[in-house]
This record gives structure tokens, sequence and C-alpha cells, in this order.
């Protein structure tokens, strides 16, 4: 959860994405296999050792125009073969805030 | 680098010494900062205009004996968010009075151009060449400031109160 | 109120304009990431963990019904439907798209709202008392001179770019309300011997990794000066601030290192050099900013009018609203209203549209169309008049904005935290929500009386958790929520920093620690008057250490 500042000495313990965000909605998104970004984990590049994580974050950090401050970030593959965040900041910054949100009341 | 004067992008007509090529003489120079102290009394005595490349780390009033000597002093931005060289700029015009060259170089971007020209630089050496060709649109933008800079023009709350002298005077 | 004159609207029209310039050059990519980055800072667009974040100015806390709905339409236009009220009386909507964001500053721009320099290494908004210009205790209103200072720091050429932030707060009386001691600078007007009206101003206070409070380096400061200090100040900072290391580039390190006294000759070798220039204060320059004040038309009323006495006698639960919500105003038959943003599991200082709006409504018939925001992330109704009180207590009742909680253990300052925050280390708000469920109880709120609870869910410490009497910080051990416990700390004229009272706690915990916390207060506190700081201060936090960790 700590943020992810400083990611050169990064120890990679299992398998990893490389998450950013949005630039023109700020959305959260994924590095995706073809070069590209994607918003649904499930189509996100997964990487299992430190230099093919630095490489993948290399390219996306050069494709600024799409997506701004990529990092690496853990993933947890299941059984299935389906993909889920690593850890709790992960988990938040694909399924929303943990609270209920206001309830705008339209009048 | 685009140098960017007067709205125009032009040639520069002076020369970066190294600390170690011979001093040329009816050679507009910028000389280090470093060599300048070392040797000051013997390249103000120089045939030429004289400019010192000023880091953004020491204090202006090292600098401030020789300024009459002086056609120039160039201040520098290592990153654009390191805005150290704005007050130097400013002290060196207001306190010091310096009236040469002020020149900014560095990380030059055409978002700072409002800032850097009301701190007193009349001469960029702009990073990008679109930038330069944007200078006098982005140098214009603001037609109101709020506060009194190097650059002299009135502020906001001084206009105010000029304004209303003025109404009065038309009123009476 | 101040309102904006031409001047002041061209500036923000041309500050749109720009902002959208430097948008689309994003946009199309000829302006980096890295370069356009500080630029939206510069105009309070941050990126948090879902999606942009806006901050948007609320200039010394003051808001107009006008401004109010503005940012009510904000919220439903721009955003999902609501707003957060933060600890610098700023508001921030949290799902902002970039490409959106001209058109909503432009929209901001018509009622006099931006987001300039809520965010970047800059001077931020200038905050003061949320009771300014109603309080009966203040000397003279310090929003005139917040203001002053406001617009000479904006958009200032000189420091749009300096080591780190900068935040200044202003005060007017020996109470003080805004947080003076924790701020990079602050100015607090005051009498000296001789009867004159003068700052005095304080340096290198700040909270964060390296908390400290700032120090008096000016006892006396005449008014005509306090434009050229401030520059001097600033001056010395820009120059002189460390710009090596993030942790050590506020204004509190470049003091500590100096020591407050070799600060003080540095800035006063550089004011002595411009003092009497183009910075003096001239009087009509003065007069020309407290003009632009409006103050309400008061009539002439009498304190507790009929309405009031008869309501506090008869009407269940009034009076308890009214004997924590309800302050004395300076004018007489009038009253100072303060409406909880924390309701009973909610996320303290956030507001719906329609709240916002219902309140627009309320302070336009009651409150003479002004409301203030406070950096306890509460709402102010300044100027009411004591016979509405019933009836203005009957309709906030109605809309949800009558939590009696006030300044009670339940009425929790927090930060946006690992929620929203992508500086986080922890999650801030449902700490908050289960505390305010424990504690929903208002009988039992009130026998514990005074007790303000900061909670940060990082070391930034947004939610100014060093002085809270009890601070919470969200910590990251091994992947999991840790909480460190503080305990002593005050914001108010009597600063202090609190103590750390044990090893961190896990988070289901947390609001069990602050059960124990609490009974532990009430068998400690000599009678039931001693308020729980000072039983705290009594006693220390040792008897509080033993028994949270007793069985931890």
């Amino acid at each position: 959860m700590t943020s992810p500042l400083d990611q050169k000495k990064i120890k990679i313990a299992g398998p990893v994405v490389v998450t950013a965000n949005r630039v023109d909605d700020g959305a959260v998104v994924y590095r995706s296999p073809d070069g590209g970004w994607t918003t649904e984990l499930g189509g996100a590049a997964i990487v299992i050792d430190a230099d093919s994580a630095h490489a993948l974050a290399e390219t996306a950090a050069d494709d600024d125009l799409h997506a701004i401050g990529p990092y690496i970030a853990p993933v947890k593959l299941l059984p299935g073969g389906s993909v889920r965040p690593g850890n709790l900041r992960e988990l938040i910054r694909r399924g929303g805030p943990t609270i209920e949100l206001p309830t705008p009341l339209e009048s | 680098m685009p140098l960017v004067e007067n709205g125009q992008i032009v040639q520069d007509r002076y020369h970066y010494l190294s600390d170690e090529e011979p001093i040329p003489e009816r050679v507009r120079v910028i000389v280090p900062a470093q060599r300048f102290l070392a040797n000051a009394d013997e390249l103000i005595r120089r045939d030429g205009s004289l400019g010192v490349l000023w880091p953004n780390d020491r204090r202006i009033a090292e600098l401030a004996p020789w300024l009459g000597h002086l056609a120039l002093v160039a201040l520098q931005f290592p990153k654009f968010r390191d805005g150290r060289a704005y007050s130097q700029a400013r002290l060196l015009r207001e306190t010091y009075g310096f009236r040469g060259t002020l020149r900014a170089t560095g990380d030059v971007l055409r978002d700072q151009f409002h800032f850097l020209i009301r701190a007193g630089f009349d001469s960029f050496e702009v990073k990008k060449p679109a930038d330069a060709h944007a200078f006098v649109e982005a140098a214009n933008r603001y037609s109101v400031v709020y506060q009194p800079s190097a650059d002299g023009r009135t502020p906001a709350l001084r206009r105010r109160v000029q304004d209303r002298t003025e109404l009065d005077g038309q009123n009476n | 109120m101040y309102v904006y004159d031409a001047f002041d609207r061209r500036l923000l029209a041309e500050r749109v304009v720009e902002f959208r310039d430097q948008v689309s050059r994003r946009l199309s990519g000829e302006l980096t990431e890295e370069e356009f980055k500080p630029l939206r800072l510069m105009n309070g667009v941050y990126l948090q963990l879902h999606a942009y974040m806006l901050r948007i100015a609320i200039p010394y806390g003051t808001l107009s019904t006008l401004q109010l709905r503005k940012l009510a339409e904000i919220a439903r236009k721009y955003d999902r439907g609501y707003g957060h009220f933060t600890t610098r009386q700023n508001i921030q909507f949290h799902w902002i798209k970039l490409a959106e964001l001209p058109d909503a500053m432009a929209e901001l721009a018509k009622v006099g709202m931006h987001g300039m320099q809520t965010s970047g290494n800059n001077v931020r908004n200038i905050t003061t008392d949320q009771w300014a210009g109603a309080a009966p205790d203040e000397i003279e209103d310090p929003r005139i001179w917040a203001e002053l200072i406001r617009q000479h720091v904006t958009l200032h050429p000189e420091f749009s770019f300096m080591p780190r932030k900068f935040k200044i707060a202003v005060g007017a009386s020996d109470r003080d309300r805004a947080a003076l001691r924790i701020h990079d600078m602050a100015l607090r007007l005051h009498r000296n011997a001789a009867g004159e009206t003068g700052f005095e101003v304080m340096v290198g206070g700040g909270l964060g990794r390296t908390p400290y409070l700032a120090q008096t380096i000016k006892a006396f400061l005449p008014k005509r000066d306090v434009l050229s200090y401030v520059e001097a100040v600033l001056r010395t900072y820009n120059q002189f601030g460390r710009r090596d290391n993030i942790w050590k580039a506020r204004i509190k390190i470049l003091v500590h290192d100096l020591g407050a006294e070799a600060f003080a000759k540095e800035v006063d070798a550089e004011w002595q050099s411009i003092k009497d220039g183009a910075l003096a204060l001239e009087p009509d320059m003065v007069a020309d900013i407290a003009g632009r004040f409006r103050y309400p038309d008061y009539e002439k009323l009498d304190d507790s009018p009929r309405e009031l006495v008869t309501a506090r006698r008869s009407v269940r639960g009034f009076d308890v609203w009214l004997s924590n919500c309800v302050t004395s105003h300076k004018v007489p038959g009038y009253a100072i209203v303060t409406l909880s943003l924390k309701p009973e599991g909610g996320t303290p200082g956030d507001c719906t549209a329609a709240q916002m709006n219902k309140l627009a409504d309320l302070a336009d018939r009651y409150s003479f169309g002004e409301v203030r925001v406070g950096h306890e992330q509460n709402l102010t109704l300044p100027h009411v008049a004591q016979r509405d009180l019933p009836a203005l207590w009957r309709e906030l009742g109605a809309n949800g904005l009558a939590q009696t909680n006030v300044n009670l253990i339940s009425d929790i300052i927090s930060c946006p935290g690992l929620d929203y925050c992508s500086l986080a280390n922890a999650r801030s708000i449902p700490i908050a929500q289960e505390i305010s469920r424990r504690f929903h109880d208002l009988d039992r709120q009130r026998n514990l009386g005074r007790l303000h609870i900061n909670i940060s869910g990082c070391i930034n410490a947004c939610g100014h958790h060093h002085v809270g009497h009890i601070g919470i910080l969200g910590v990251e051990k091994n992947g999991e929520e840790f909480y460190q416990i503080t305990l002593g700390g005050k914001a108010d004229e009597n600063a202090t920093l609190g103590t750390l009272i044990g090893p961190a706690v896990p988070y289901a915990q947390v609001a069990d620690v602050v059960e124990d916390i609490a009974a532990a207060y009430l068998d400690l506190r000599d009678r039931p008057e001693e308020l729980f700081i000072d039983t705290v201060k009594r006693l220390g936090i040792a008897p509080f250490r033993e028994r949270v960790y007793a069985a931890r």
C-alpha cells in the first residue's frame, strides 16, 4: 500500500502487472500485451521476473500521451486462471473506495 | 535552443566561454561564475561586452560589486521547478539596480514566460522551438497582476485606488 | 463577503484561458506529463487512486450562497454528486475528468472561484478562523488581511516554484481557532502595550514526517509592513530552503536548522531593504479591500428573544443542540451556528449536492447568504438571528444537518485516506465511521465532553493527527493496515504535539482502543468537568497506555 514512488529496487516476488491512470479521465488502466492500455485487469500483461517487469514499466512510461504514473503492482493468480489485485491498494484502485459513497439525492 | 529577445527569435551575439579556453578580445563573452571571480580585474579591463553565468545557489550579493561592468547576467533554471533564479533576478533588478541584459537559461518553458518577464528577465534561451514561436502570446496572457515586481507593472491594488481617484476627480 | 471586482474577474478569466490551452497541449502530447504536472498542480488538479481530484480554494473559508450553489452544480455535472470539505477550508471533488476541467473551471470562474494554488510549490489557500467577522473576541476581521495577502501571493512571479508548499494562516483573537502554530507562517493580529494593532509573526510550523510548531520571529509588525515582511520571508525561503530532499524542503526545516533567531536576522536583512518600497501598504489600499467586504445589515435585536426562551424550555432536543452547536455573536441578538458534517457512520466533511443546495436556501433565509468552512471540516452559518434559531434547527433536522456532535468524540477530523488518496498507506474513513458508530449515543458523547479525534492515512498528516486530543496515524506493516495512536495534541493557542502511546494496533482494533481510552478517561478524571485533554495533561499518557496495552 505504500505509495510506489521509487521502484528501481523493487523485488518481484510473484506475478505483477504495470498499472497507471488514463490521461483524459484518470481511470485505472493496466498495460496490455499489445502495448496498449486496458481497464480490465483480466486483459493485463502479466510478468513474473524483475527484468520483464522493468521493461514493461519503461515502455509504459514512454506512453504518457495515454496514461500517467505507471508502476509495477502485484497480482494474485487464482486456480481458475482469473487475476486478482495483489494488495489492498490495488483492490481499492480497481474496485473503488471501500466505503459507501454519499447517494446524491437528485432534486 | 532558440534565443528570444524583444519578442523575436534572434541570433546569440554572445559566446559562452568554457573554463579553459583563452579569453578572446573584442568578442561578447559569457564567463562562468567561478572563472569570472578568479579573473575579474582582467576581464573587466578587456575590450568587449562581458557577461557572467551565475549559479542559482550563490548569493547575488557576491556578484554585486561587479555589476557596473557587466553587460549581461545569465541565471539558471536547472529544472523549471527550481525557482531560485526568480529571486536572484528580482534582487539584481530591484535591489542592485542592474540594467543590463538578464538572461534565463536552462529548463525555460512557455508556461514560465509570464513569471520570467515579471521577474526582470529580458533574454530567454527557450528549450522548445514551438515555445519560442509562442512567446508573444504567452507573455501577454495576463492583463492583470496582483503584485509589484521588476517589470514595473502597476498591481491591481494601486490601479483600483488610481481609478477611484480619477472617478472622484471626474465627479467633482 | 469579499466582492470580486473587474480586476479579480479578469485575472480569473485569463487563468482559465491559460489552463484550457495547457490541457489541450497535454492531450495532444505537446506537453509531457512531467511538464504538465506542475502546471495542473498550480490549478489544484491532483491525480489520485481512481481519478483526478480538483481542489477548489475557499479563501479564508468564506462562501456566498451563489458560490455554494455553483459547487453543487459542479458536483452534479462533473463529479458524482458530492464534495469533500478539507482541513484547509477548501473543497475537493474526487472524480474529475481532465478533459472536462477547463469547462468546470470556467463555470467556477463565473462565481469567482478557482483552484489556483491549492496545490504545487507555491503559497496555498490562506486560512483564518471560520468565525471571523462574527466572533465577539476578535479585535478586527482577519479576513481583510488574508485577502490582501492572498492577492499578493497569487500568480506571484517569484514564488511559484519554491522548494515546497507554503501555508499561511491569519488570526485576530487570543483564542486560536485557526491552528496558527501548525502553519509555515502565521500572523496574529493583536494590540501591543501602546494600544496599536499589529501582527505577531510566527514561522516554521508544519506537521508531517517532522512536525514542528511555529516560532515567533517578530513580536510586533505594523500593519503597513505586512506585505513586505511576507515577501522577505518567502524570498528567504525560496533562496535557502532545501531542494535536495522532498522531506526536508519545508520552511520548518530551514528555521530549525538555522535557528529561529538566525532565520529572523536573515529575513530582517532582506526586509530592511524593501520595507519602504512599493510594498508598503497605504491606508487607501487597505481601505479599498476592506470596503469590498460586505457585512450584513443587522437588525437591532435583543439577546435571548422570546422565541428562543420558549423553545429552550419546551422543545425536546433543542437545548442540547443549542448548547453544542451555537455560540455567541459580537452583535446582540445574533448567533453563530455550526453544522456538523459528521453524521453517524458517515465520511467526515462530505456534503452532497442536495445538501449544499438546501444549505444555500437556509443561509439565504437565516444567515444573510453567507456560509463558512472550518478546518474541522464542519460548516458555519455565521449570522443567525437568535429568534430564528428554533425554526432553523427544525429545518436542519429535516435535512440531516442538525447533528449535535460538534466538538464531541464523533466530530472526527479525517483525511480521505487510502480509499481515495494515492499517497496513503492505510484507510482513514472506515476508522472514523466505526468510531462514530460506537459512540453514536449522544448522552455518552456529552458525558465524555469535548474530545477531538484526528485521523491521517499517512505521514503527510492532512488529518492533522499530531494535534488531535487523540491522534490516529495509518501505517503499513507487511501489507496490513496498522495505526499509531497519540494522545495530548492540541491545535489551539496552547498548541501541542501529541505523544505516541505505544506500538501500532491493527485496523480491527482501533475502535476498541478508542473505547478503552474513553473508558480510562472516565475513570481518571478528577471531576466530570475536567476535559479529556486536561486529564491527559495532568496525568500524562502512562495510565492510558497501560489500559490500552494491558490486554494487547
